[in-house]
């Protein structure tokens, strides 16, 4: 029997006269990776980043394991385990990679630090190269496993991935899904936003269709891979 | 100009250099998390000065021996504390509740607050000058004299500054202070608590200029009134500019530069009646020319 950790109910979030969600809804269950597809201004980062608190609902609830944390600051909501890759990665480019890392543990200082950037060695072997260059020089893809490795310093309890995919040549595409789904495997749940629906439909347990801040959709990833209007929509047929 | 003059102005450039430094870190550091001029640092400074001249032109019952080393220890570091809570407050009252205004008001308030204290200081202290009574022995050095208070204000602040540096790129603070300048929404992401690092930062800021203030009227003996912090503040805000505004070090090195080139042109025979207005030239030269400032990066606009 699965168990919701993450629910989200009737969220509506504006941007000034921009309705970007007009009453969204989706959960997230243990264990379990959830994907949110949908094109281009969908919604999807405006979701995620409701999770986080970086923007404010004018409506809705989000609920976390048994807390409502819809009006929580961003960092309370980092405090309790969900920790957000944006879009477009936002490494800190001024500082060593070591230092991001270091960020990234900031939630949860701990003496098992260093257990932790041994964990985040094995996965991203390439950071531990670079440990002590400026983020900034890091190619596109070791900047995403720099955002990543970031975040699982954190020890994250509900990771949220938006776009891991974005602008990464395809061998590092499989590359970085590869690595989600050993991260799942480790007892990660994963909330994936993807613009590319077949890999993250590939991966993902339960998925998501978004459009223009409406969920149209929502189903098993394997169902949903099978589905003709998603595979018209969003798989090229 | 003789030698022995230049010299004799280099040491005392570099002393007023340091404290344009000390107040100017406080300026870059402010800009650097919240993109905003915080004006009112100056008199931040003068409350500094103030609260030194209240510990020694009384007794305070023997508790503060103004004369010895302890005591002015004990001095400056209340003059800090006392700057401190001063700079919390600011941010607290005046800049907080204008996170999301648009800037004109915030740079409108910034200055009204500057206004406010020094009329405040006008009220308590009133308007004549106020000297701390301590004297200090000059040494010669080769054709320079030092007063011992120079030398030990110098060390002070640069002892200051070395631990700021240590602070901002050693902590776990500093890092989420870099962090929140460099993208606060990533910051955010990283669990680093924005209002928290913002009011560490005033706090940090102001202690650092009422260190300032409080040493330049105990070593220096400046006379202190309501408007002691102004023309200070308007320099080490041109040298925080002329370092790169955000830039930690090249406001050091702004403070220290201006500090010197104003020395040097006040001990010329003919140039020195322009003294005050060579930060104002920099300041415009350095706006035409490098608008980034000395060790600034190409000037980015956070969106
Ligand atoms: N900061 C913003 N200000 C105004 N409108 C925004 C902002 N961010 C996103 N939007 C708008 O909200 C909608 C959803 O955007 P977004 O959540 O980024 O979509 P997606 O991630 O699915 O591409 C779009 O119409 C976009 O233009
Ligand atoms: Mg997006």
């Amino acid at each position: 029997m699965s168990e919701t950790i993450l629910e989200v109910r009737d969220l509506h979030v504006a941007y000034g006269a921009i309705q970007a969600l007009k009453g969204v809804s989706l959960t997230v269950q243990r264990g379990e990776i959830t994907t949110i597809i949908g094109a281009n201004g969908a919604g999807k980062s405006t979701l995620l980043r409701a999770i986080s608190a970086l923007v404010r609902p004018t409506r809705g609830v989000i609920r976390y394991e048994t807390s409502d944390i819809t009006r929580l600051p961003p960092h309370r909501i980092v405090q309790m385990g969900i920790i957000h890759v944006p879009e477009g990665r936002r490494i800190f480019a001024e500082m060593s990679v070591y230092e991001n890392l270091l960020l990234g543990a900031y939630s949860q200082w701990g003496r098992d630090l260093d257990e932790r950037l041994e964990r985040v060695f094995a996965i991203f072997p390439r950071l531990k190269e670079r440990l002590n260059q400026r983020a900034g020089t890091l190619s596109g893809g070791e900047q995403q496993m720099l955002a990543i490795g970031r975040a699982l310093m954190a020890r994250p309890r509900l990771l949220m991935l938006d776009e891991p995919s974005l602008g990464l040549a395809p061998f590092l595409v499989r590359e970085i899904f590869q690595i989600i789904r050993q991260i799942n495997q480790q007892g990660v749940p994963i909330l994936l936003v993807e613009q590319n629906a077949h890999m993250a439909l590939e991966i993902a347990h339960r998925g998501y269709v978004l459009e223009t801040g409406r969920m149209v959709l929502t189903d098993t990833a394997a169902n949903l891979l099978r589905n003709p209007a998603v595979r018209e929509a969003y798989l090229g047929g | 100009m003789e030698l022995s003059t230049i010299a004799q102005q280099l040491v005392n450039g570099i002393q007023s250099g340091a404290i344009y430094a000390l107040i100017a870190v406080g300026y870059t550091m402010v800009y650097g998390i919240l993109r905003m001029i915080n004006f009112a640092h100056g008199e931040v400074y003068m409350v500094g000065a103030l609260v030194a001249w209240l510990g020694t032109s009384r007794d305070w019952y023997g508790v503060v021996s103004h004369s010895s080393t302890g005591g002015l220890v004990l001095l400056i570091a209340t003059a800090m504390l006392v700057c401190m809570t001063l700079g919390v407050l600011i941010e607290r009252l005046a800049y907080r509740p204008l996170r999301h205004a648009p800037r004109l008001i915030v740079l409108i308030t910034a200055i009204g607050m500057s206004f406010l204290l020094q009329n405040l200081a006008l009220i308590l202290f009133g308007a004549d000058p106020k000297t701390v009574p301590l004297t200090w022995r000059t040494v010669q050095l080769g054709g320079i004299s030092v007063s011992l208070g120079q030398l030990v204000l110098l060390i002070a602040s640069l002892s200051f500054m070395a631990g700021l540096q240590l602070l901002v790129k050693r902590t776990q603070f500093g890092r989420a202070m870099r962090a929140v300048s460099e993208d606060f929404q990533a910051a955010a992401l990283m669990g680093v608590p924005y209002d928290r690092v913002i009011v560490g930062t005033f706090a940090i800021g102001a202690a650092l200029a009422g260190a300032g203030g409080a040493m330049t009227a105990i070593f220096v003996g400046a006379p202190v009134t309501p408007t002691f912090g102004f023309m200070p503040g308007v320099k080490a805000f041109v040298s925080a500019v002329l370092g790169g505004i955000g830039n930690i070090p090249g406001a050091v090195l702004g403070g220290l530069l201006l500090g010197v080139i104003e020395a040097l042109v006040g001990g010329h025979p003919t140039l020195s009646p322009f003294r005050d207005a060579i930060a104002f030239c920099l300041l415009i030269a350095v706006l035409l020319f490098r608008p980034a400032g000395l060790l600034g990066r190409a000037v980015q606009e956070k969106v």
